[in-house]
């Protein structure tokens, strides 16, 4: 059994009250080495999604996911509204029709919201920047589903290599974004767009488990 | 946080209230989506300029709104670029069938959100040029940053370009003309103090009460290096010497330098760096033939101050003087 369209609605829910939880610790990882608005940004974005949500009807995932698409292109602003806001175009784009999404479904949606970011970025692995988090959660997904993994183990393994890609980001100088600016001294900061990625992964991860139990 | 606010989300929508009922024979506010527009309509035939970005930097973009200057500015939430949605209205709003252009800051977010809407706008019908301003000389290694900033120089690039327009010229000459002014004007800023985001409610960074940051960006992001508060004499030679080296500025050459502050020093100090800066040019036979000194492209309550110079040629000179008539900039009416 597939994930479908009321796993979706759950996971962008899961995803803004995770968002709203860790508000003021995004905040606080992007004024080291951002300008401090991240948090305030993205929460403004996901309680819009979630007041859009709760007026449509989604027969498919798709449909979810081009819904919270056009809501955060619309109301997070900064860097991260048109990033976040094409990744989940992208990945809607991906599994258009599609009423239960399967192993292979789901990479095919991971790997083209994470493409979408590298388009409309242009950041490549390494740059300090989201697709630090993204990248490895497409890797691990891909590779859990070639090895046959639930859609949930699937999920699992993106959240996990996207929590230790955001990690990863701390000995890193960022060379997109205005981190970039700081040069050296962006070194032992987070960068606070790779962990929003984490959290909102880990949110499609959890999610999913509910959904298999 | 000491703030003469009332709710932290609310300060732009109240801001901008305020603007329109003060100044309702110069713009028009439209509220949700949020954008602020010349009065009296689309001027038929006229290449429209639109610009924006982040609260938190006024009297820009909305104090540049008027004849001989900017048709639209989009404002943001404080230090945030618009979305795409209000820059779209704000197109559309003031197209007059000439084309419009974007006069975008060269900010990953701004950058984005521009290019999203000028997509979207076009889309609709409208014809788009956008020109990116960075004119900051502070960031050193634009290869492996997001490239050098927008600050200060944006006025100049507005001022100029906006006269342009009002002559007549059409889009591919005012797109060309604001990318010249651009390409010819550079600018270095120091911070003595942050600036704190009203719904963050910290400041954006710390500095000891005898340091300050030395290449500074219009949102508080750091610069070149952190020093010990020098003399105002010392500052102004730091700041110039990378702008004079960058484009280069020489012996002969016509500027007009503008003189920046980022909204918490005061006038009087403004004036101590604009003597230090003028006479370092005169040294070195450059002749400073406009200036500007005023709080134009602030940082919120930033103490600070940014130097800007532009390398004039005679119609840069003609189209600076031409009248304009906006908030925070009016003169020859």
């Amino acid at each position: 059994m597939g994930l479908d369209s009321r796993w979706a609605e759950a996971w962008v829910r899961e995803s803004a009250r995770v968002i709203a939880e860790h508000r003021t610790e995004l905040i606080a990882l992007d004024r080291e080495i951002g300008d401090g608005d991240h948090g305030e940004n993205m929460d403004r974005g996901f309680s819009a999604v979630v007041a859009k949500l709760d007026g449509a009807e989604s027969a498919t995932p798709g449909d979810v996911l081009k819904l919270a698409a056009t809501t955060l292109i619309s109301t997070v602003g900064g860097a991260s509204g048109p990033l976040f806001g094409t990744a989940y175009l992208k990945a809607a784009g991906a599994v258009t029709g599609t009423q239960e999404l399967d192993g292979a479904a789901l990479v095919a949606l991971l790997t083209a919201a994470r493409d979408g970011i590298v388009l409309r970025g242009k950041a490549e692995q390494g740059d300090k920047t989201m697709i630090d988090a993204w990248s490895p959660a497409v890797d691990a997904a891909s590779a859990a589903q070639t090895d046959g993994a639930s859609e949930a183990a699937i999920l699992e393994a993106a959240a996990a290599a996207a929590e230790s890609g955001a990690e990863a980001t701390e000995p890193l100088v960022a060379r997109k974004g205005r981190a970039s600016y700081l040069g050296d001294r962006a070194i032992g900061h987070r960068d606070p767009g790779a962990q929003s990625s984490a959290l909102l992964l880990r949110a499609a991860a959890r999610t999913a488990a509910e959904a298999a139990s | 946080m000491k703030k003469l606010i009332n709710d932290p989300r609310a300060v732009v929508s109240e801001s901008l209230q305020g603007l329109a009922a003060a100044h309702s024979d110069v713009v028009t506010v439209h509220a949700d989506p949020d954008f602020i527009v010349r009065a009296g309509g689309p001027r038929s035939g006229k290449v429209a300029l639109v610009s924006g970005g982040g609260s938190g930097h006024e009297p820009l973009h909305g104090g540049f709104v008027g004849e001989g200057m900017l048709d639209a500015a989009v404002p943001g939430p404080v230090f945030t670029s618009p979305t795409p949605d209000p820059i779209v209205a704000a197109t559309l709003a003031v197209d007059g069938g000439a084309g419009v252009l974007h006069i975008v800051k060269n900010y990953t977010g701004d950058v984005l959100n521009f290019e999203t809407a000028a997509e979207l706008a076009e889309a609709e019908g409208a014809t788009v040029r956008s020109v990116v301003i960075d004119d900051d000389v502070a960031v050193k290694d634009s290869l492996y940053t997001a490239g050098r900033r927008g600050v200060a120089g944006t006025v100049l690039v507005e001022k100029i370009a906006g006269a342009a327009a009002e002559r007549g010229d059409d889009l591919d000459s005012v797109a060309a003309i604001a990318t010249r002014v651009n390409a010819q004007a550079r600018s270095m800023g120091v911070a003595l103090t942050p600036s704190t985001v009203p719904h963050a409610g910290e400041p954006s960074f710390t500095l000891a009460d005898d340091e300050v940051e030395i290449g500074i960006g219009i949102h508080g992001e750091p610069g070149r290096e952190r020093i010990p508060l020098e003399p105002a004499d010392a500052i102004v030679d730091r700041l110039l010497a990378p702008i004079l080296e960058d484009l280069p500025f020489e012996s002969g050459d016509r500027v007009l330098l503008f003189v920046n502050g980022m909204g918490g020093t005061p006038q009087i100090e403004l004036y101590i760096v604009f003597r230090r800066a003028a006479e370092v040019l005169r040294e070195r036979g450059i002749e400073v033939a406009r200036s500007l000194v005023g709080n134009y492209v602030t940082s919120l309550e930033m103490q600070g101050v940014s130097i800007t110079l532009l390398k004039l040629d005679d119609e840069f000179v003609e189209l600076w003087d031409a009248p304009v008539n906006t908030i925070a900039l009016r003169w020859g009416r």
